[in-house]
């Protein structure tokens, strides 16, 4: 079983996080850690515990202590920028593992075309999807690449013929004309908004 | 303007989407936490509007903000919404977000079964597909008990893509809802040979996940998946396949015979490295299952080796690292072959990869001899001098530790320099690892005693130089090293050299900045050193010596006096008084010496840790039973420690000992100390004296002291600085060679001298030739103190399973199921549940989900009653035969059984031989396991394989649709049958088997019951048959509850254990038409007391739509919740079905009408009692009392307890002959005890209980069941 696959910057950012486990503090603990903050304690381990590490050094590293026991292992690939870790147990074979992760940035670059870390910063819900198509549930679904791409690319056309996200501005524009205008702004701290609309800049 | 601006904002507001957000926040990298909180503002406004669009637009945002660590579980409702929506751009997005923060505590999971049920039964695939991968995230026991049948039917999907989803969710639904396992385990079985890789990969996939934790029910699909492996190209599947079969193989050491030959086909084929490297860790798997018995054998693990030293050698640091992982499984069962690549494993201690090095450590453990120890840690200590990391640096030094201490420091040949290794450790900066080193300073020189002197110098030279532990002790650990010295140097005082000196050291004001119980034993074993340093001087004679230490005393406790630590402040002012009263004395002239040292006398004897554990329960002492009444409250949490004894078996044993090998040194050892004490010549170790010259010629029976002449002691002289400028172990390394050497030329000439004299030495235990393990005498006499244990101590090695493994529940035997169709057919209260109106709060707790676990092995004793009663005659004919035939051979008996029982015995031949084996083990697989058998007893031709595996398969497993009952009819003699006939084997005494008979009874009762209150399946798909007309099989609560031309209901009513307010009706609607039934809705006119549980939002008179339609002839069953105020009156509540009755050409609206009857008895509760709390609840004088009595009542006892358990969900506390306590409770708790007598056709009962009402009313009830029948 997979029990969490990790993506982040060279810098600890995550730019994806996908848990197979509920992570969550004991709770005979006293202190009682929302599955968030335990994710995020996560990432930092795992951050930690990979980015020290060399490039020319093997990819197996004996389970941080927050993902927990030794029947774990974090097994990551470093791309340029970007760590891809997934943090598997013993009924996992590592080398096929590595060659997952392989596979699964051969398709987002299929997919994206020459993928960089801008495309999963900006893609995320996109990368899950492909991921979706390779993983399910901690377990290997699919590895033939082919296959994953032709999957997503079904999906992306129906998103594309229902009109995607995209047509959701223009509609909602349309809702808030039709709204009572007076009563927005009582919503709304104005004054923050003035702040901060001037400094967005335009990518 | 201002307007304008305004505007704008709104507009953009609307416009964010995931890019801007993300945009937003990279723009704001000094304020983000605040940005983003406006983000989270604007998001709730957008989530407050109608428009999906806009919803769907926030939920996606949102999920970003979850990756980033913000909770957005405030949200989940919205998710739902989105996921609900019938675009598939939104429900994708809907599903996402909640599969990242959607888990089993989220309470809006409840609100989405019927939406994934819609997505999952949708037209388009992509839906199903989004829903199943949604699912897999946060399925839930409620959802994987409601969908499990949907999704089994998802497994025969058209498309491939939506099987393969299916069958990989399965193992999640099987994790949740282990009962699932048996129903759909044939389809998963079928899907294993799915034409569509993707779909077999996954099957193989969730098949292996389910194998590994309970390899053994797995065992029967071996020739499956071999034929898979030899026909698979597909390396994903193979390697899952293999590594299956490594877990397979320690259980059936045949199959690993018929894996090696082509494992190492496909070893010697493969290039792909990661199949090579899974083949060579089954092989091994399959050579440490057969540690003997292959002629090969050693050409395997040639083999294997061979390739991992390649992998080793590799420059890839993957499989470097996965060679010595490999390497280090070899090692446990063949540390020879491993020994060979020492050289190799060595080098990769000098890896850059701390991976690699940890791993190449973890060998090393495995690797040291007598031999190459010194060197090893020689090599150690170099590396750890030379780590940076600490971490590291402590994994070495652990490692150090653990590899000189292993199996009872088996391989230290001196332990001079051990201790001068552990004081070359304690140099360690900033390690974690000081409380180890200093428990390895004490276990050793408590238990090795010849070294105490050696020991205790060491120990004082530390004291005596804390200051450069001490320097920059507050961080690091290493001070405890100085616990350990203090109480060294004071418990063995009396080898101390300079004991005046160590007692100034150990009072010194710097020891105040220790931390607590380090001074504390500092202040304690400052009084022993005080006692002997009295004792050495009043034997001098010197008056004032002894004077001047007890003012120094005085002079310097006052310090630890006034310590924060309690712990030393106490002993300090112990120690404090007792010094100055001594003085008193002195200063009078009395000898104290003494007195004094008799405080301290006495020799402290290593304990096991585990002795206390061990201690055996005396006879007769329930360390579970309540001293007191056990407060009300607050019993849920100290119920841990219970587990420590009763896991133990109460046998005799010896106490604990360590290998055999070194029991048998040690006795050696003490036979030569035997010896050395009443030899003459032999001068015991003293305080004063290590070095033992002797030059007695004839004796030549001890190297030691010969070796303590050729040991100086003196040479690792100060410990911080050597002046030699080598480290002190490695000198020893040095001196240990020579000795060796010298030990070796000594041999050499007493052999000549032997030779020659011809004289039998008492030292020829030695024999000469090239150095061996044996050969390698220890420097000194060692006599290894074994650790106390108390008498007859239980010998167990603590396994601790967790008990809140969820692969527990699956541990269920598919055997049966797969191979034969009469052992152990599918109950029908296995079957998934069918759609069904859920109650909110499902009755069904977790608890009594472990109790479906333990009753699923007893399955087939839990057939409807009616069929046992048929039974009844049957069984008791075959009893009697079966005695008769206990006294034939068991032999035959079993065949005869086995004839009994298969006709479908494909074998004949092999199957009586298995009989024999069967015989042995009387579990009722012999029919499954002769087919494994037969497999792997034939020669691995391929077309034998095919066959057996076609045998395999072809014994159907089944599916067992509703109505089988008639199928299992002519199946259940035979099955008890077996079950008797067997149980004959082992019972003598008819009275004893009549007792083990009530005590099954009493099983069945309860899970037959069970069975009723959890999944209310069994009835509910068999139901409209025959079961309710006949009058004969009255174990079956449903009842009718209306009839007419078109539909029949029956319900079942039972009460809620875990709201005492709510009632859960079961019926079951069956179509009895030939039209469709549809629309179906049903409303109960609410009385003030009882009233049926409405969706929110619904008004008071609302019906409920029942989940389901029905096509004619089918039937389903639906749960409705009823609350309920006061339990103690039946009640009677009207209600009506509509319906709409749907033919080809016309529908009509029908309804019918019913009478719900509440009884009391449904509001009673099975609930187990023991007897001592049923007698103290009698006791108690609480309980008001009422009685009945029955009149001819013509049935056994035993089926008269049934039918109160069974029908009035009761559970018997005792039963003596004719007469049986019975026990149950009220969902408000209310107490109801039985007695109930019989003699005659005469039954009295004879009850109690805290609420008279409802007592009167339980008893009126179980006197019309009775007068019923």
């Amino acid at each position: 079983m997979i029990k969490a696959i990790l993506i982040f910057n060279n810098h600890g950012k995550p730019r994806l996080i996908r848990f197979y486990q509920y992570f969550h503090q004991a709770a005979q603990d006293t202190s009682y850690c929302k599955a968030e903050d335990m994710q995020q304690q996560i990432i930092r381990e795992t951050f930690h515990l990979v980015s020290k590490r060399d490039d020319n050094v093997c990819n197996f590293l004996e389970g941080g202590s927050l993902i927990g026991g030794s029947d774990y292992k974090l097994i990551y690939r470093h791309y340029a920028t970007l760590y891809f870790v997934f943090c598997v147990d013993s009924s996992e074979s590592e080398l096929g593992i590595l060659d997952l992760i392989q596979v699964f940035v051969e398709t987002l670059d299929k997919c994206f075309e020459n993928v960089c870390e801008l495309d999963l910063i900006f893609h995320m819900d996109k990368v899950h999807y492909i991921l979706q198509e390779v993983v399910m549930g901690g377990m290997v679904l699919e590895t033939n690449m082919n296959e994953i791409v032709a999957q997503v690319e079904v999906q992306n056309r129906m998103e594309k013929s229902e009109g995607g996200l995209s047509a959701a501005p223009a509609r909602a524009v349309s809702a808030v004309k039709n709204m009572n205008l007076p009563e927005i702004p009582r919503n709304i701290n104005i004054g923050d908004i003035n702040i901060k609309v001037p400094s967005l800049s335009p990518f | 303007m201002a307007l304008k601006i305004v505007k704008g904002s709104i507009d953009r507001m609307f416009d964010k989407n995931l890019q801007d957000l993300v945009r937003g926040i990279r723009n704001h990298k000094e304020d983000e936490a605040k940005y983003i909180s406006t983000c989270i503002d604007e998001i709730k406004q957008e989530l407050k509007q109608d428009n999906i669009a806009v919803k769907a637009n926030a939920v996606c945002k949102l999920t970003y903000l979850q990756m980033l660590g913000y909770d957005v579980s405030w949200a989940a409702f919205n998710i739902v919404e989105v996921m609900s929506s019938s675009k598939f751009t939104y429900k994708r997005i809907g599903y996402l977000a909640a599969s990242q923060c959607f888990h089993e505590n989220t309470d809006v999971i409840m609100l989405t079964t019927n939406q994934i049920r819609k997505d999952l039964s949708s037209p388009n695939q992509y839906d199903t597909g989004v829903a199943l991968t949604g699912l897999s995230c946060f399925v839930t026991p409620d959802l994987a008990r409601d969908l499990a049948n949907d999704i089994m039917t998802l497994m025969s999907h058209t498309k491939p893509y939506i099987r393969k989803k299916a069958v990989l969710i399965m193992y999640k639904v099987f994790l949740k809802y282990p009962e699932s396992l048996r129903p759909a385990f044939p389809r998963l079985k079928e899907k294993l040979e799915d034409p569509d890789p993707g779909v077999q990969s996954a099957a193989v996939n969730v098949i292996c996940e389910l194998a590994r934790r309970n390899p053994k029910n797995y065992l029967s699909l071996a020739p499956l998946f071999f034929k898979l492996m030899t026909s698979s190209t597909n390396n994903w599947v193979l390697i899952k396949i293999i590594k299956l079969f490594g877990a397979l193989t320690p259980l059936e050491p045949r199959l690993g015979k018929k894996l090696i030959e082509p494992l190492t086909n496909l070893i010697h084929s493969t290039s792909a490295m990661s199949l090579l490297y899974e083949c060579v860790n089954t092989v091994i798997a399959v050579l440490i299952s057969l540690s003997s018995g292959m002629p090969n054998h050693s050409a395997s693990i040639q083999l294997c080796v061979q390739k991992l030293r390649i992998l080793i050698e590799d420059s890839d640091q993957n499989l470097k690292y996965l060679g010595l992982l490999a390497m280090s499984k070899i090692l446990k069962t063949h540390p020879k072959s491993v020994q060979s690549h020492k050289d190799l494993i060595l080098q990769c201690l000098d890896d850059k990869d701390e991976s690699i090095r940890l791993r190449a450590l973890d060998l090393l453990y495995g690797m040291v001899s007598k031999k190459n120890l010194m060197e090893i840690v020689k090599k150690l200590m170099i590396h750890v001098d030379k780590a940076e990391g600490t971490t590291y640096r402590d994994e070495l030094l652990t490692k150090i530790i653990d590899i000189c201490s292993q199996s009872n420091y088996q391989y230290i040949t001196n332990f001079e320099w051990y201790i001068s290794i552990l004081v070359e450790l304690t140099r360690l900066e900033g390690t974690r690892h000081g409380h180890l080193i200093a428990s390895q300073m004490l276990d050793v020189a408590i238990r090795v005693k010849a070294i105490r002197v050696f020991a205790v110098a060491q120990m004082a030279t530390l004291l005596d130089n804390a200051h450069l532990l001490t320097g920059n002790m507050q961080r690091n650990g290493i001070c405890e090293v100085l616990y350990a010295a203090a109480w060294i140097c004071g418990e063995f005082s009396e080898h101390l050299e300079n004991p005046v000196q160590t007692l100034e050291a150990m009072l010194r004001p710097k020891v105040a900045t220790l931390p607590g119980h380090i001074q504390a034993v500092y202040v304690q074993n400052a009084a022993k050193l005080f006692a002997t340093i009295l004792k050495n001087q009043e034997g001098n004679t010197d008056s004032t010596a002894a004077q001047e230490t007890s003012q120094m005393m005085i002079d310097r406790l006052p310090l630890f006096v006034q310590s924060a630590n309690l712990e030393v402040q106490e002993r300090a002012s112990c120690i404090l008084q007792l010094v100055k009263y001594i003085q008193k004395l002195q200063q009078k002239d009395v000898e104290v010496a003494e007195e004094v040292s008799a405080l301290f006398a006495g020799e402290l004897n290593p304990v096991a840790p585990k002795a206390q554990k061990k201690v055996p329960v005396p006879e007769g002492l329930d360390l579970d039973a309540w001293i007191n009444e056990p407060p009300s409250e607050s019993e849920s949490e100290d119920e841990q420690p219970k587990a420590i004894f009763t896991k133990e078996e109460p046998k005799h044993s010896r106490p604990r000992h360590t290998e055999v090998d070194e029991k048998e040194l040690a006795r050696r050892r003490e036979a030569r100390k035997q010896e050395q004490a009443n030899n003459p010549f032999y001068i015991k170790a003293s305080p004063s004296s290590q070095k033992v010259y002797q030059e007695a010629p004839g004796v030549e029976h001890i190297p030691v002291v010969q070796i303590d002449l050729s040991v100086p002691l003196k040479v690792p002289a100060t410990t911080p600085s050597h002046p030699t400028g080598l480290p002190m172990s490695d000198q020893y390394v040095k001196l240990e060679e020579e000795r060796r050497q010298k030990e070796r030329a000594e041999k050499k000439k007493k052999e000549k001298k032997k030779r020659k004299e011809k004289r039998s030495g008492r030292g020829k235990k030695h024999d000469s030739g090239p150095e061996s393990e044996e050969d390698i005498t220890p420097a000194h006499v060692v006599d290894i103190v074994t650790e106390e244990m108390p008498e007859n101590a239980l010998p167990s090695d603590d396994d601790d399973k967790d008990p809140n493994d969820p692969h527990k529940a699956l541990d269920i035997d598919l055997d049966n199921l797969l191979e034969t169709t009469a052992r152990r057919p599918l109950a029908d209260s296995e079957k998934l549940p069918v759609r069904s109106h859920r109650a909110a709060g499902a009755p069904k707790s977790s608890a009594e989900d472990g109790e479906a676990e333990n009753a699923t092995p007893q399955e087939p004793k839990k057939k409807s009653s009616k069929e046992k009663r048929d039974k009844k005659k049957d069984k008791e004919r075959d009893r009697k035969r079966s005695k008769e035939e206990k006294k034939k051979k068991k032999h035959k008996h079993e065949e005869k059984e086995e004839d009994l029982l298969g006709g479908q015995a494909e074998e004949p031949v092999v199957q009586s031989e298995e009989t024999k084996e069967v015989e042995a083990q009387p579990t009722s697989t012999s029919a499954e396991v002769s087919d494994l058998d037969f497999w792997l007893s034939n020669a691995p031709v391929p077309s034998n394989t095919q066959e057996a595996a076609t045998v395999a398969e072809a014994a159907p497993a089944p599916e067992a649709p509703a109505g089988t009952a008639a199928d299992s009819e002519p199946e259940e003699p035979k099955d008890t049958e077996t079950e008797e006939s067997k149980s004959s084997k082992h019972k003598k005494k008819k009275q004893k088997k009549e007792k083990e008979e009530k005590e099954k009874k009493k099983k069945k009762k309860h899970h037959h019951h069970h069975h009723h209150s959890d999944g209310g399946g069994e009835e509910s798909v068999q139901n409209g048959t025959v079961e309710e007309e006949e009058p004969l099989p009255p174990m079956s609560n449903y009842c009718l509850l209306a009839e007419n031309s078109y539909i029949k209901m029956v319900c079942d009513i039972q009460g809620n254990l875990q709201d005492g307010s709510q009632v859960v009706v079961s019926v079951i609607f069956e179509n009895k038409s030939d039209s469709f039934l549809k629309s179906m809705e049903f409303n109960v006119l609410d009385s003030l007391n009882s009233k049926l549980q409405r969706p929110e939002g619904s008004g008071p008179h609302d019906g409920l739509t029942v989940p389901f339609q029905l096509p004619p002839g089918v039937s389903n069953e639906a749960r409705f919740v009823f609350t309920v105020q006061s339990i103690v009156m039946p009640q009677k509540l009207k209600g009506t079905l509509t319906f709409i009755v749907k033919n080809e050409d016309s529908s009509t609206h029908e309804k019918l009408d019913f009478k719900l009857h509440f009884t009391c008895t449904s509001y009673l509760i099975t609930t187990p009692c023991y007897s001592d709390a049923f007698a103290k609840l009698l006791e108690s004088g609480d309980l008001k009392s009422s009685s009945v009595r029955l009149e001819g009542v013509n049935m056994p006892f035993h089926h008269l307890l049934a039918r109160i358990c069974f029908h009035h969900h009761f559970s018997v506390v005792e039963r003596i002959d004719s007469c049986a306590s019975m026990y149950s409770r009220s969902i408000q708790g209310h107490h109801v005890c039985l007695l109930v007598k019989t003699s005659g056709q005469t039954v009295s009962i004879d009850a109690k209980c805290d609420e008279p009402t409802l007592l009167g009313n339980v008893l009126d009830e179980i006197k019309q069941t009775f007068s019923q029948c």
